[in-house]
C-alpha cells in the first residue's frame, strides 16, 4: 500500500508543472495588462505605462518571468495581488472556506441522493422510476448552471420567499469568524449566546441550500447515471449470484456485494466531479454572490492580476489534484486488485 | 420420504405473451444421501432448474410446478424470508467458474465466515476456527495463511475449494454441483471431483451434479436425468441407462463419448441444434434430430412414462423393439 502511494505521487509532479505553465501562459494570452485595466478609459502616458510595468516586473522577457515564478512558487511565495497588495496566500485562505463549504455540502449531497438514486433505479430497471430518474438525470445534466440558478433563485427566493437571494448570512447576524465555515460559526455562536444569535444557524443553512442545488446537479446527475450502469453490471456478476445463493438478505446482497465492487468506478467519476465543481463554483458563486474563491477568480480575470490569477487556478488545480489522488488511493482500498498490482 | 421432490416443474422467461419455456414439465426426485446426475447439453434447462428451486431467479422466471418441496418443506408458497433460512443452509450450490464466482473485494476467510455468522451465529475465535477447519476439509494447503487472500490471487481450483467450503460450510443436506470441474484443468477436474463424492460421503449430504461429462456420471452417480430443450428425456439408474438407453438422445449421447468410438473411423454425433424459443417442433421436441423419428413423434408430444427400469419421454423407446 505505501509503494502504491509511493508511485501515484510520483506521477503528481509533471502535472503540477504541466498547471503552471499552462495558467502562467493563458492569462498573458488574454489581451490587455495590469496596468491598462488600472487606468482604464483614459488615455496612457507610453513612459508612464513602461514604468509601472517595470515595477511590476512585468517588462523582463517572459521565460526570465517563468523562472521568476517557478523560483518564487519553489520557497514557499505565492506573490500578492497587484491591485490589492494582500498575499494571495491570505487573500485565498480567507475566501477558501465559503467555496469548501459550499463544496462539501454539494458532494454530499450530490453522493447520497446520486448513489441513492442509483441503486434503487437499478434494483428496479424498466420501472416508471428507473425511466423517471434517469431522465431527471439526464435533463439535469445538460442544465445549463447560471440559468438554472436564476430559475430557482425567481421560484424559490423571490416568488415563495423561502430561501434568501445571496449571501452567506443575513446582514442582521455579527458572527465572528472562527474556522469560516458558516455553518459550524454559526452553530458556535449560537450556542455560546442564544439570545443574540437565535437562528443564525437555520439562516447559514437556508443560504446554503440554493446554490447546494444548483452546483449539486450536474454532479449528482453524473453519479446516478454512473452509479446505475455500474450497478447493473456487477448485478450481473456470478459473485451475486454466489451471494444470494448463500441465504443473505436482499440488503446485504445489494449494499455490501453489489455496491462495494459497483462503487469503483463511481468513485473515480466522483473524483473527476471536483473539477467540475470548481469550474461550477465560478458560474454558482457569481450568481448568489458567494464570496467564495470562483468569484475572487473571475474579478482577478478582468483586472489582469497575474499573481492572483496563476496561483489561484494553481491551488485550486493542487486541490483537484490532490482529491483525485485520494480517490486513487480509496480506489486502492475498495479494489483489491489494484492495490496489489505491482 | 425423498430429501427433494419437484413434480412438474416449468420455468417460463420473456412477456406473458411471448413466453419461452426454459424448463417444462420437470420431474425428480432426491433422496438422502444420493447422488444424482444431470446431463444435456448447453440450455437444456439444467441450471434453470436448480436455480428456479434455490429462488435465484429473482423474479425473471416465473416458476410453476405442481410439487416443490425440500426436506418437507413447500418451496412453492414458502416466504423469501424463511427461504434464505433454508438457502445457503440445508441446499447449497456451486458454480462453474470459480474465477468469477467469489467476490473479488472480498477475503476468502470473509466469504465463508460471512456464511457460518449467518447461518450458524458462529462469532469471534469460533468462527475463526470453523472457517480454518473448512479450509482444511477441502484440501487448501496453508489454510491459515489462505484465510487473509483475496479471489485473485488464488488459482482456478483454490478458488473452487473455497466455494466448496462456503457450500459445505454449514453441512447441508443438499449440495448442488453445477458444472464444478468445466473450467477447470483436467489434473484439477480429477481432484475436486474426488473432493466432492469424499465430502460427499463423510457428509452424508445428497449431491446433484449438473454436468455434460458422462464418464464423471458413470462414474460417481447412483440416478441419472438426461434433459433436452427444458424436459427430461430419460430418467433411471446409471447403470441401466449406460447398458440400455431407452431414449435415442441418450443414445446419441453415450454414442458421442470418444471413448466408445475406438476404431470406428469418425466419432458418432447427433446433427442438428437443440431447439430455441421460435424453433420448436409441435411433436417430440426430438423429432428434427432423431434418427429413428416417425410420424407420431411430429405430431404428438410424448409424455414422460415410466417403465421397470426408469421413466421415459418417448413414444418408441429403445427398450421396445416391437413396436418400431
Amino acid at each position: 500500500m505505501f509503494a502504491f502511494i509511493l508511485r501515484r505521487l510520483g506521477l503528481l509532479l509533471p502535472t503540477f508543472f504541466g498547471i503552471t505553465l499552462i495558467t502562467f501562459g493563458l492569462i498573458r494570452l488574454i489581451p490587455g495588462d495590469p496596468v491598462e485595466v488600472m487606468v482604464g478609459e483614459r488615455t496612457l502616458d507610453p513612459q508612464m505605462h513602461a514604468d509601472a510595468m517595470h515595477r511590476l516586473g512585468l517588462d523582463k522577457p517572459l521565460y526570465l518571468q517563468y523562472v521568476d515564478y517557478l523560483g518564487n512558487l519553489a520557497s514557499g511565495n505565492l506573490g500578492e495581488s497587484l491591485v490589492t497588495k494582500e498575499s494571495v496566500w491570505k487573500e485565498f485562505a480567507t475566501l477558501f472556506p465559503a467555496t469548501l463549504e459550499l463544496a462539501r455540502m454539494v458532494m454530499l449531497f450530490a453522493a447520497v441522493f446520486g448513489l441513492l438514486a442509483g441503486v434503487i433505479a437499478a434494483i428496479k430497471r424498466g420501472s416508471i422510476f428507473d425511466h423517471g430518474v434517469m431522465g431527471l438525470a439526464l435533463t439535469g445534466f445538460s442544465m445549463p448552471i447560471f440559468w438554472w440558478g436564476l430559475i430557482l433563485i425567481m421560484f424559490f427566493s423571490v416568488k415563495l420567499g423561502w430561501t434568501p437571494v445571496s449571501g452567506r448570512l443575513d446582514l442582521a447576524f455579527d458572527i465572528a469568524p472562527r474556522t469560516g465555515f458558516m455553518l459550524i460559526d454559526t452553530w458556535l455562536a449560537e450556542a455560546a449566546d442564544p439570545e443574540i444569535n437565535a437562528g443564525a444557524f437555520k439562516d447559514a443553512l437556508m443560504h446554503l441550500i440554493l446554490p447546494a442545488i444548483v452546483l449539486g446537479t450536474i454532479p449528482l446527475a453524473v453519479i446516478a447515471r454512473m452509479t446505475r450502469s455500474s450497478m447493473l453490471e456487477v448485478l450481473r456478476e456470478d459473485y451475486v449470484r454466489t451471494a444470494r445463493a448463500k441465504g443473505l438478505s436482499p440488503a446485504r446482497v445489494i449494499f455490501i456485494h453489489t455496491l462495494r465492487n459497483a462503487l469503483i468506478p463511481v468513485l473515480t467519476v466522483m473524483g473527476l466531479q471536483v473539477g467540475t465543481l470548481m469550474g461550477g463554483a465560478v458560474l454558482t458563486e457569481t450568481i448568489f454572490s458567494w464570496p467564495g474563491i470562483g468569484k475572487w477568480l473571475i474579478d482577478a480575470i478582468s483586472r489582469r492580476d497575474y499573481p492572483v490569477v496563476q496561483n489561484g487556478i494553481l491551488m485550486v488545480a493542487t486541490l483537484v489534484i490532490l482529491v483525485n489522488f485520494t480517490v486513487d488511493i480509496l480506489y486502492g482500498i475498495a479494489n483489491p486488485r489494484i492495490r496489489h498490482a505491482k | 420420504m425423498s430429501l427433494l421432490q419437484i413434480k412438474n416443474l416449468s420455468v417460463e422467461f420473456g412477456s406473458e405473451k411471448n413466453p419461452f419455456r426454459a424448463v417444462e414439465g420437470l420431474d425428480l426426485t432426491v433422496d438422502q444421501g444420493e447422488i444424482v446426475g444431470i446431463v444435456g447439453e448447453s440450455g437444456s434447462g439444467k441450471s434453470v432448474t436448480m436455480m428456479a428451486m434455490m429462488g435465484l431467479l429473482e423474479g425473471q422466471g416465473r416458476i410453476v410446478a405442481d410439487k416443490l418441496e425440500f426436506d418437507g418443506k413447500d418451496l412453492l408458497t414458502i416466504s423469501a424470508r424463511a427461504r434464505r433460512k433454508i438457502v445457503g443452509k440445508d441446499i447449497s450450490m456451486i458454480f462453474q467458474d470459480p474465477m468469477t464466482a467469489l467476490n473479488p473485494s472480498f477475503t476468502v476467510g470473509y466469504q465463508i465466515m460471512e456464511v457460518l455468522k449467518l447461518h450458524q451465529g458462529l462469532h469471534g475465535a469460533a468462527l475463526k476456527q470453523r472457517a480454518l477447519e473448512l479450509m482444511e476439509m477441502v484440501e487448501i494447503p496453508a489454510a491459515a495463511s489462505r484465510l487473509a487472500a483475496y479471489p485473485h490471487q488464488l488459482s482456478g481450483g483454490m478458488s473452487q475449494r473455497v466455494a466448496i467450503a462456503m457450500a459445505i460450510a454449514c453441512n447441508p443436506k443438499l449440495l448442488i454441483a453445477d458444472e464444478p470441474t468445466t473450467a477447470l484443468d483436467v489434473t484439477i477436474q480429477a481432484q475436486i471431483m474426488e473432493l466432492l463424492v469424499s465430502l460427499q460421503q463423510s457428509q452424508n449430504m445428497a449431491l446433484i451434479l449438473i454436468t455434460h461429462d458422462l464418464a464423471v456420471v458413470a462414474e460417481v452417480a447412483q440416478r441419472l436425468a438426461v434433459m433436452y430443450a427444458g424436459q427430461v428425456a430419460e430418467m433411471g439408474k446409471v447403470p441401466d441407462i449406460f447398458r440400455h438407453p431407452a431414449h435415442p438422445y441418450t443414445e446419441a449421447l453415450l454414442k458421442s463419448i470418444p471413448e466408445h468410438s475406438k476404431g470406428a473411423h469418425r466419432l458418432s454425433t447427433l446433427p442438428g441444434i437443440v431447439p430455441g424459443q421460435y424453433d420448436r417442433p409441435s411433436g417430440c421436441l426430438l423429432s428434427p434430430r432423431c434418427p429413428y423419428v416417425q410420424q407420431r413423434c411430429r405430431d404428438e408430444r410424448p409424455e414422460l412414462t415410466p417403465y421397470p427400469q426408469g421413466a421415459v419421454r418417448c413414444h418408441f423407446p429403445l427398450y421396445d423393439k416391437e413396436s418400431r
